[in-house]
């Protein structure tokens, strides 16, 4: 029989005050005795609603019934049949709208709580050594740029059928967003670390400070003998609103400050890079970046913390966990508003922003309701910082170094279904093919761009 | 891991470095620059390439010991390892096909940068004047390198102790009232100086181009930390520069910018000193 207690069985996350002070994991997981409860709460329904809701199929029933019975190995071998990086996608999945948007315990209470437990699942395996299976060595090279979730779940497929994978990143530490992006408390950097590690003991050589497009072209890794190319290089550059008052001391793109924290450890004293603590930080936008750079500013010390995002919170695209997680931590939404302006003092320092509010309309073809601005509604909120957080492009260099890739108006890479580009032998896939978008989608199109790699090269 | 083959003291604050980096060697070009981080603590810092060596795979680093990552890098010695070297970024320096007679300015450690742009339009059999610019002559540096390259060499030291006594602005002018016909100027320096050389070739409407030089972190367009204002557009110093027309940057607002972290750095270079006189070990 299945534990048919309604709710999600608690889990142990910081205390939002201390917290809020901290870069250590909010959530501290599932112990054994939890997970087996919490995975009994699953049906086990005949049509698998959950497996449908995941972009890369995990086998969710299959697993959470090992859970249940304690066979966590097991459990752990089920779901990286089909999914790379479970310490990852466990914790950053918008689960809500995926597999645990379609559970059938959702309708009559929560959903089973699938992404804790599959966290607990590569948690529990993260000490203990398992033989990852692998296919002789067929010695053929094949290229991945770009070390972000599309390209490492590229190379870990590629070189479970026995290629010699190497990985070109530009930084100077694989991981691309898991490491710059994401921030400590959300998925501790040892933890992405630590599937790197699992590459590079599949034999995937990485590359750092390699910034493709400058110090080799695609055409010239071809020209090395790699038989095909990924290209996973993520969306890396900046939106900025285009309002006045944005080169002014203290304003920040969410990329440039969450990797003076995340990747450059600036928050930590030992560390170089400049990070300083601002007192009143506003942060625009309503996604994850968002709300991670808004409760890194809280972190690293501010008194208030303000999301401005011209929606209501029911269209904040952010994970609710995080919304949830942000509001316990203080974090102050100032929902249906929007900046006009950012002000600064004689010295080019911000010290406000002009905000006007919104009131939104109807829904556009796609559903996402329109919103317009109410005349004469502008006030002015006191600030020392302003982080941008409304969306990145892909990067240009790839695409303006290599003759017959082609992109769209957006920027982004055009591929067909097997994320084949428009140039023989070169793949792409992740947020340089669909633009910021989820972890999982990125991880999917990597794991299909390794299948049509492997048969392209067969095929040769 | 990239190994220092030569350092060479240049003055007491201005350090020469030749690194052996074959990949970056094959393919920078003049006006290029590149990104090192000292070790796993360091900050990642922009350096424009002084020179390089293809056959050789080296390029050559001259940095001015200013901030506590400059001052680590220059505790490195010959044989030492950099942990990382990016590069090359930046687009390279364009000067035009067209150009005949062009003066190219470094004012201090900035002769390090504007010294390959003098040696790359020598080169093409451009006429070559140099204006190097120094507070004192105990640290003048390059002028053999820069005399090598270029037709008439012109020096200006702040208190006259070498070379002219003013600015380098004020040996521009002079040469421009002199008759000298520049059909392009390149400023390379401390972002005052490049502000009033365009101040200087702007009546004269004399193409000048400067390079910029702001704070950046990745310097492939990703953090936008390296924005400037040109002719009214927001580019990115690090993808759509280093070099830019000198009359269309906004040089008050980049000085503003450059000195985010000015109290910070003040902090953290006393703090070097008082603790080791010296910085930690790589």
């Amino acid at each position: 029989m299945p534990n048919m207690q309604a709710q999600k069985t608690p889990i142990t996350e910081q205390d939002p005050k201390v917290r809020a002070r901290n870069f250590k994991e909010v959530c501290l997981g599932y112990t054994a005795e939890e997970a087996m409860n919490e995975a009994a709460r699953c049906l086990n329904c005949k049509n698998r609603p959950c497996v449908s809701g995941c972009p890369v199929s995990v086998k969710i029933p299959d697993f959470l019934a090992q859970v249940k019975e304690g066979n966590f190995e097991e459990a752990y071998k089920i779901i990286t049949s089909t999914n790379g990086l479970p310490a990852v996608s466990g914790r950053v999945c918008p689960q809500e709208s995926q597999c645990e948007g379609k559970c059938v315990r959702g309708i009559k209470g929560e959903p089973v709580a699938i992404g804790k437990l599959e966290r607990f699942c590569a948690d529990y395996m993260a000490d203990k050594k398992l033989e990852q299976e692998k296919a002789e060595p067929n010695g053929i090279k094949v290229a991945v740029v770009g070390s972000g979730p599309s390209g490492l779940t590229c190379a870990a497929d590629l070189a479970k059928l026995g290629y010699s994978v190497t990985i070109f990143e530009a930084f100077h530490t694989a991981g691309g967003v898991l490491m710059y992006g994401i921030p400590e408390f959300r998925l501790p950097k040892a933890t992405v670390q630590h599937e790197v590690d699992n590459l590079k003991a599949l034999g995937v050589e990485i590359k750092t400070d390699m910034v493709i497009g400058k110090i080799l072209s695609i055409d010239e890794i071809m020209e090395m003998g790699y038989k095909a190319v990924f290209v996973g290089t993520g969306a890396g550059l900046p939106n900025f609103m285009n309002i006045p008052g944005e080169s002014l001391v203290g304003v920040f793109s969410a990329n440039e400050y969450l990797t003076r924290i995340n990747l450059m450890k600036g928050y930590l004293e030992e560390y170089d890079t400049p990070v300083r603590k601002y007192n009143s930080v506003a942060v625009v936008g309503g996604g994850n970046v968002a709300m991670d750079a808004a409760r890194c500013a809280m972190r690293l010390g501010a008194e208030h913390v303000y999301v401005i995002y011209r929606r209501s919170e029911a269209e904040m695209p952010a994970r609710k966990e995080e919304v949830h997680h942000a509001k316990e931590e203080g974090i102050e939404f100032l929902f249906l508003n929007n900046p006009v302006e950012i002000l600064g003092d004689e010295n080019g320092a911000v010290n406000g922003i002009k905000c006007v509010k919104m009131e939104l309309g109807e829904p556009d073809a796609g559903g996402r309701r329109s919103v317009k601005a109410i005349p004469d509604s502008e006030f002015t909120i006191p600030i020392d910082a302003c982080i941008m957080s409304i969306g990145t492009s892909p990067n240009p260099l790839i695409r303006s170094t290599t003759a017959g890739l082609e992109a769209n108006k957006h920027g982004c890479l055009v591929v067909n279904e097997d994320m084949l580009t428009t140039k023989e032998g070169v793949y792409a896939g992740g947020d340089a093919v669909t633009g910021a978008a989820t972890v999982i989608l990125a991880m999917g199109a990597g794991k299909t761009a390794a299948k049509a790699m492997d048969e392209y090269i067969k095929s040769l | 891991m990239y190994k220092i083959l030569e350092k060479r003291e240049l003055n007491d604050s201005v350090t020469l470095m030749v690194i052996d980096a074959p990949l970056i060697a094959k393919k920078v070009k003049a006006g290029q620059f590149i990104i090192f981080r000292t070790d796993e603590m360091g900050e990642r810092i922009p350096l424009t390439v002084a020179d390089y060596d293809r056959e050789k795979g080296t390029i050559t680093i001259i940095f001015q010991k200013v901030g506590k990552s400059t001052y680590q890098l220059g505790t490195m010695e010959q044989g030492d390892s950099i942990l990382d070297v990016v590069g090359p970024l930046g687009v390279a320096s364009e000067f035009g096909e067209n150009v005949k007679h062009a003066c190219v300015i470094g004012g201090g450690v900035g002769c390090a940068i504007a010294y390959p742009s003098a040696k790359a339009l020598h080169n093409m059999g451009v006429k070559v004047d140099i204006i190097a610019g120094f507070r004192s002559k105990d640290i003048v540096i390059l002028e053999d390198e820069m005399r090598a390259v270029c037709d008439n060499y012109y020096i200006t030291t702040d208190d006259g102790t070498y070379g002219k006594k003013g600015f380098v602005t004020n040996q521009l002018q002079e040469l421009i009232d002199n008759g000298e016909q520049y059909d392009l100027v390149i400023a390379i320096g401390p972002v005052p100086m490049m502000k009033f050389v365009c101040g200087v070739t702007r009546p004269y409407n004399i193409k000048t181009m400067v390079s910029l030089n702001p704070i950046m972190i990745d310097g492939t367009g990703m953090c936008g930390g390296c924005r400037v204002t040109v002719g009214g557009k927001t580019k990115y110093a690090c993808v759509d520069g280093p070099d830019f027309d000198g009359f269309e940057v906004d040089f008050n607002e980049l000085m503003r910018r450059n000195s985010a972290y000015r109290e910070q750095e003040a902090h953290d270079k006393e703090h070097i000193c008082r603790l080791t006189g010296g910085v930690r070990h790589a």
